[in-house]
């Protein structure tokens, strides 16, 4: 059999969303950010409101989100990108705005930014990227860097003594009245994918229905700053990255569905 | 002419009124003194409800400016105001404004520094203003006014100018402008934008190509070009935008050069002084960046004309660009209060015959 006569519409089980552009990611081999990306595209596509979609991509590997996607996007400072968010959605209520955020970037410095804005209860989607690491910039503790985790700026492992705990940010934002979801997912296997899928499209509809502010955490990798293969950063996340972050829904249509005193 | 509705009304209600009859679609900001209330009166005549315009209280400046850039990227007619320390805390975001050719406009009712200084008023933000505050090489359009009247004229002027040129517009006012009662003849209201640039990020339309907004190029060969577009929009600012105001300058053979609240006071000055048989006039730079620099260096070049005298309520900051445009032809002295002192139309003048030996 040629490769030609495979190549036909009833044997297509996966295609690229035609809101992805052509260009190629700048994302290392092996990191989830590709897939949350691209993930993210799929559901506005499968929506249909791509022509009232506006994306904020803050300071951070999610910097380049207008190069990849076939709809408007807005750059934005470090930390910023939630409070970029609001000055939208306030003079544009009917459209749609999801901000796409590191770590750095929502737990550091735009923890004020991210807190106000889910205290407002702004009708929007945060996308929060978790991998424990400052990408871009080579490698350095983010707040949610885990105990005794080497970066470069904490090349002996996170001292929680001198250097704080690693931060659990997002079951703290479910704690806000103006928040209706919060949920955490990963990328490293199909399955969560789909799960990620399902919970993105949760946030979207969330905005529809004006319900408040939808925060969809993934929690995920990044191979190059932990000095890894992407199976072996796969393998550690899950023994320790889930251990701290446990994978799962932190409040749904505005109730904790939580246990507070597991370890989250 | 249009109607216009004549009003008492403080400096900073006077901004508050003139933003919502100029079409604002959005405020934000955050409350400190001397302009806070510019928000409370936004909220107490319920803006939202005249206009539909968005008013909101943000969590700190930086947040602030933040959101006025989001309103900005949407192509709606945003603002923010605030005083010296908010606008430090907002210069990264006017920065990134200017990087990303936002247009909005930015009200500083500004106070004494440096730190927390004082609440009085002070024109030592100039260089703040005029030569940077945030990083890189930009410029914002920057009307000062001297009187509550001209503040008011300033918001739909400055929102024009903005758009005019993808560009953010700063009108300079101080504590004194902000808290002071004057006649004001209000403009009538102007509708809010039915439609936005084609640049804007509001949602592709169909049919067309994605907008994004992005002050970033990691390559630097790019980037030097959007630096020499943004220079080449600056020397069109420079041409077009050059505003000022002379006072019995035509027969004047010294001229106090004065921006502001403290042209006011520098006026009456030369009114005495003139009673006094001095030939005194007035320079009033209304534009700040563009500077008039042409139209004094004009003035130096004129025989009649023997010196200059800045007058300041800073350490002296205008008077760089003063001498910049005299370019040595002829004195230029200073005198200037600080820290939130504001001299009499009496100390002016004892400076001006001071400066150059006259009496």
């Amino acid at each position: 059999m040629e490769v030609n006569e495979i190549i036909k519409p009833e044997n297509l089980v996966y295609k690229k969303s035609r809101l992805m552009r052509e260009k190629p990611f700048n994302f290392c081999p092996g990191c989830g950010h590709g897939v949350v990306v691209r993930t993210i595209a799929e559901v506005i596509e499968e929506m249909g409101i791509e022509h009232d979609v506006i994306g904020i991509s803050p300071v951070g590997c999610s910097v380049f989100l207008y190069d990849f996607y076939n709809f408007d996007v807005v750059e934005a400072a470090h930390g910023r990108a939630c409070a970029v968010a609001t000055g939208i959605k306030r003079v544009q209520p009917s459209k749609y705005v999801f901000t796409y955020q590191g770590d750095g970037d929502l737990a550091a410095i735009g923890t004020a930014e991210t807190m106000h804005a889910c205290n407002r209860g702004e009708n929007i989607v945060i996308v929060f990227i978790n991998n424990g690491i400052y990408g871009m910039t080579g490698g350095q503790m983010a707040p949610t860097t885990l105990e005794g985790m080497k970066t470069t700026t904490c090349p002996r492992g996170r001292d929680v003594r001198t250097m704080g705990y690693p931060l659990n940010i997002t079951p703290l934002l479910a704690q806000l009245p103006g928040v209706c979801y919060v949920t955490r997912h990963s990328v490293h296997t199909p399955g969560n994918v789909r799960k990620l899928k399902k919970a993105l499209r949760t946030a979207f509809e969330n905005q529809r229905d004006k319900k408040g502010t939808s925060i969809v955490e993934v929690v995920s990798n990044c191979n190059s700053g932990w000095g890894m293969t992407p199976k072996q950063a796969n393998e550690w996340m899950v023994e320790n990255m889930f251990k701290k972050y446990p994978l799962g829904d932190m409040k749904v249509d505005g109730k904790l569905v939580m246990d507070m005193n597991e370890p989250r | 002419m249009e109607e216009r509705e004549l009003r008492l009304m403080k400096g900073n209600d006077a901004i508050a009124e003139a933003a919502i009859r100029a079409g604002f679609d959005a405020f934000y900001g955050y409350p400190i003194t001397p302009q806070t209330e510019v928000m409370e009166y936004l909220m107490e005549t319920d803006a939202t409800a005249r206009t539909g315009m968005a008013v909101l209280q943000a969590e700190s400046e930086v947040s602030a400016i933040n959101m006025v850039y989001g309103g900005a990227s949407t192509g709606h007619r945003v603002m923010t105001s605030s005083s010296s320390p908010g606008i430090s805390l907002m210069a990264e975001g006017i920065s990134y404004i200017a990087g990303a050719e936002l247009p909005c406009l930015l009200i500083n009712v500004s106070r004494g520094g440096p730190g927390l200084g004082t609440i009085q008023p002070s024109q030592a933000d100039y260089f703040q203003t005029v030569k940077g505050g945030g990083h890189g090489d930009y410029k914002l359009l920057t009307l000062a006014p001297s009187s509550v009247q001209e503040l008011t004229d300033f918001i739909p002027l400055g929102i024009d100018l903005a758009f005019k040129y993808r560009n953010p517009t700063m009108i300079l006012a101080d504590g004194a402008l902000g808290q002071m009662m004057e006649k004001v003849a209000l403009p009538p209201q102007r509708p809010r934008l039915a439609e936005y640039p084609d640049w804007a990020t509001n949602g592709t339309p169909r049919g067309k190509e994605r907008r994004f907004i992005t002050s970033l190029n990691l390559l630097p060969k790019e980037h030097e070009l959007v630096n020499i577009r943004l220079q080449a929009k600056y020397r069109e600012m420079e041409k077009n935008e050059v505003r000022y105001q002379e006072f019995m300058c035509d027969d004047a053979e010294y001229i106090i050069v004065a921006f502001g609240i403290i042209a006011r006071i520098a006026q009456k000055a030369i009114e005495i002084a003139r009673e006094n048989g001095h030939k005194i006039g007035l320079f009033r730079p209304i534009s700040l960046y563009p500077f008039p620099m042409d139209q004094i260096k004009a003035l130096a070049e004129n025989p009649r004309v023997k010196g200059f005298l800045s007058v300041e309520l800073s350490a002296g900051q205008m008077i760089e660009d003063i001498r910049l445009a005299v370019e040595g032809r002829k004195p230029v002295g200073f005198f200037g209060r600080q820290g939130g002192m504001v001299p009499t139309p009496g100390e002016v003048e004892e400076a001006l015959y001071k400066q150059f030996n006259i009496k």
